[in-house]
């Protein structure tokens, strides 16, 4: 019949309008500013950056690696690397970006920077409200801009959050053991020696805790586990400087060079 | 062409010599359909030559939306091509990322998990459904019921891109798959979302159905308009719905088998006219194989890791060797073609976009029909000018 079509097709629409006042399914959408979706887990809109802790400097995770900015595809990530160095959260000195900053007009919420960085510390944000009215600054997001704690990436990414710290931490136990081991180690050497080896082990037993100021007895015991691991021979490691006194040591040369040396290889380790 | 004595004339700047030959009555008009036309889909622009109300020429123009994506995929590394990938057919961002996964994964002879290859095959059909839907009400909105059947067709769209939001992070832009699996696993809750949304699917293809099939204006207007005739398809290189609507059995999934897909059962709709009806149909016929397809997909799906623990996200440097891996994508056969010579760039990106090629038959089944028939005609081809232009 000539108008059939149209007929139920009115119908449909009728049954539907009618329908929205009484049925929620039928209710497709939602009166936006007033009213909004939750917006899933896995959402992503632009990076930020993590940090442990309240001083949202001291605490970046971010070491600068570079690694982000080379493999980003459309390039909108711009690093500059420190002079100085600051502890991470396992206590190793590590250089960390002195400049960070991503252009949001460029980013494509791709999250190939999540993916790669080895650190943690760059992930993806879920504020989408980003409207601003200068196009360069505005969307020109320096590193203070783009920190944010932690507990708001727990916020945003529950069960993400939760596993990544469950890694994070394992990580630091590993190192923590592999310090603590090899102040062992060392203080067995020192028995060895004469006299005095107990000091050695409360000194390294309590690495990354307190390492904050003087980072080098851990990256020092460190040191000296991988190498008499590599070794086993008594001939690697040589007595631990400051074994024989009560604080620890001083730093010298060689302790820099050695807190030098595991950056350096970090920094190199994940194009290897 | 014609064998009629009436006078032929040449126009400048066209290379086809005149199919139907003007009565010398009035003047030939010729009108620049878009770029801004709003049945274009995005910027594309049709030059026709008008005789009154027939086309007697027509001539697409496009490159507004020109990005430079194979000469960018050439110069990055190969995982950075992958984001850029969705951005080629935006309506079907997964089966994008698939066939660029699936020429990578061939170039360096990765295996995939069974898991992922579940996961991909349910993702890919999904976009087909949500393509199909919304080409559909496109095709619907251009003939002139403006809006209402649009949005019932959207209205499943948002369901399933809901699904992949709450999966991949984003609605359009997935960049979901990796070079040897998916990127992340899906949870028993979205596995559980799924199966609700796929339930509900038939209602709405029923419903489509319902109303669409044996509509009067809809019938009108598609039946016997735009015919393709199955050797020009074939000769033309159209594949997709297009192809099969003109009743050439040529599905790439049957054909390849990539992935899994020998595994599910499903039919091969064909059209037999190669109309827009027969198009329309195909569409239509090939969300209720998608369903079944989704269907068994979801029950069989097993346990296991999503991605092969041996793949590498960074440092991916395949050997030199070529590679080509085609999927069949919502629109057609969507192929990416690599050569490499054993550094990280690959030495050449090629993309095969359905979108372009089914667009060069477009003159072939213009002529002849009306200016209002050409609306319909571009719009049954289903196109994304992202996938065109590049």
């Amino acid at each position: 019949m000539l108008g059939d079509g149209i007929l139920k097709g009115l119908a449909e629409t009728a049954k539907n309008f009618a329908g929205s006042f009484v049925s929620k399914e039928r209710m497709t959408t939602v009166e936006y500013p007033e009213e909004r979706l939750p917006l899933p887990e896995a959402a992503r809109n632009f990076p930020f950056l993590v940090y442990d802790g309240d001083d949202w400097e001291k605490g970046l995770r971010c070491v600068a690696c570079q690694i982000c900015e080379k493999e980003c595809p459309p390039k909108c990530i711009y690093i500059e690397k420190s002079k100085d160095k600051k502890p991470d959260y396992v206590g190793k000195p590590q250089i960390y970006p002195a400049k960070f900053d991503i252009d949001i007009s460029v980013c494509m919420s791709c999250q190939i920077c999540v993916e790669v960085c080895p650190f943690e510390a760059i992930k993806m944000n879920t504020e989408f409200e980003l409207a601003t009215d200068d196009r360069f600054d505005g969307l020109l997001l320096d590193r203070k801009q783009l920190a944010r704690s932690n507990e708001y990436y727990h916020q945003i990414h529950p069960t993400e959050a939760s596993e990544v710290d469950a890694r994070l931490a394992e990580e630091k136990a590993k190192v923590e053991a592999k310090a603590k081991a090899a102040a062992e180690a060392a203080a067995a050497k020192a028995v060895t020696a004469p006299a005095t080896g107990a000091p050695a082990v409360p000194d390294a037993a309590k690495p990354a805790a307190q390492a904050e100021p003087k980072p080098a007895p851990t990256t020092k015991a460190a040191e000296v586990a991988k190498a008499s691991a590599m070794a086993t021979a008594p001939a690697a490691p040589k007595p631990v400087p400051g074994t024989g006194t009560d604080g620890p040591a001083p730093m010298t040369t060689e302790d820099r060079k050695n807190a030098e040396t595991p950056a350096k290889t970090n920094e190199g380790e994940p194009k290897a | 062409m014609s064998s009629s004595g009436m006078k032929t004339e040449k126009l400048p700047g066209w290379n086809r010599p005149p199919v139907i030959d003007t009565d010398g009555e009035g003047e030939l008009l010729e009108v620049a359909m878009g770029p801004h036309h709003p049945s274009t889909h995005g910027v594309f622009r049709m030059d026709v030559v008008l005789d009154g109300e027939r086309v007697i020429r027509l001539k697409p123009v496009f490159g507004y939306l020109h990005r430079n994506h194979e000469q960018l995929g050439q110069s990055q590394s190969y995982l950075a091509s992958m984001p850029y990938t969705d951005r080629l057919d935006y309506f079907c961002s997964l089966t994008n990322n698939w066939a660029y996964a699936l020429a990578v994964e061939k170039l360096v002879g990765q295996e995939v998990p069974e898991r992922a290859e579940y996961l991909r095959v349910i993702l890919a059909e999904l976009t087909r459904v949500q393509n199909h839907a919304s080409t559909i009400g496109f095709l619907l909105q251009e003939m002139g019921a403006s809006g209402t059947p649009l949005m019932y067709a959207f209205r499943e769209r948002e369901k399933i891109l809901d699904l992949f939001e709450s999966l991949t992070g984003s609605r359009m832009m997935c960049n979901y798959m990796r070079f040897g699996g998916c990127r992340v696993d899906a949870s028993p809750a979205w596995l559980e979302a799924t199966r609700k949304v796929v339930a509900g699917l038939p209602a709405f293809v029923d419903e489509f159905e319902r109303f669409l099939m044996t509509n009067e204006i809809l019938m009108a207007r598609c039946q016997g308009i735009g015919i393709l005739r199955p050797d020009l398809a074939v000769n033309a290189g159209i594949s997709g719905p297009m192809l099969r609507g003109s009743g050439v059995n040529y599905d790439i999934r049957k054909i390849d088998h990539y992935g899994i897909y020998d595994r599910f059962k499903f039919r091969v709709p064909l059209g037999d006219h190669g109309d827009i009806y027969d198009r329309y149909m195909v569409r239509m016929l090939e969300m209720r194989e998608s369903i079944s397809i989704l269907n068994q997909a979801l029950k069989e799906l097993p346990g296991g890791p999503v991605m092969d623990p041996k793949a590498k996200i960074r440092n991916f440097r395949p050997k030199p060797g070529e590679a080509y891996g085609r999927i069949e994508a919502p629109k057609g056969e969507l192929g990416f073609y690599l050569i490499s010579d054993g550094s990280p760039n690959p030495y050449r990106y090629r993309v095969r976009p359905p979108s372009l090629i089914n667009l060069t038959v477009l003159e072939d089944m213009c002529l002849g029909s009306n200016v209002a028939d050409v609306v319909l005609i571009f719009g049954s081809v289903d196109i994304v000018l992202g996938e065109v232009d590049r």
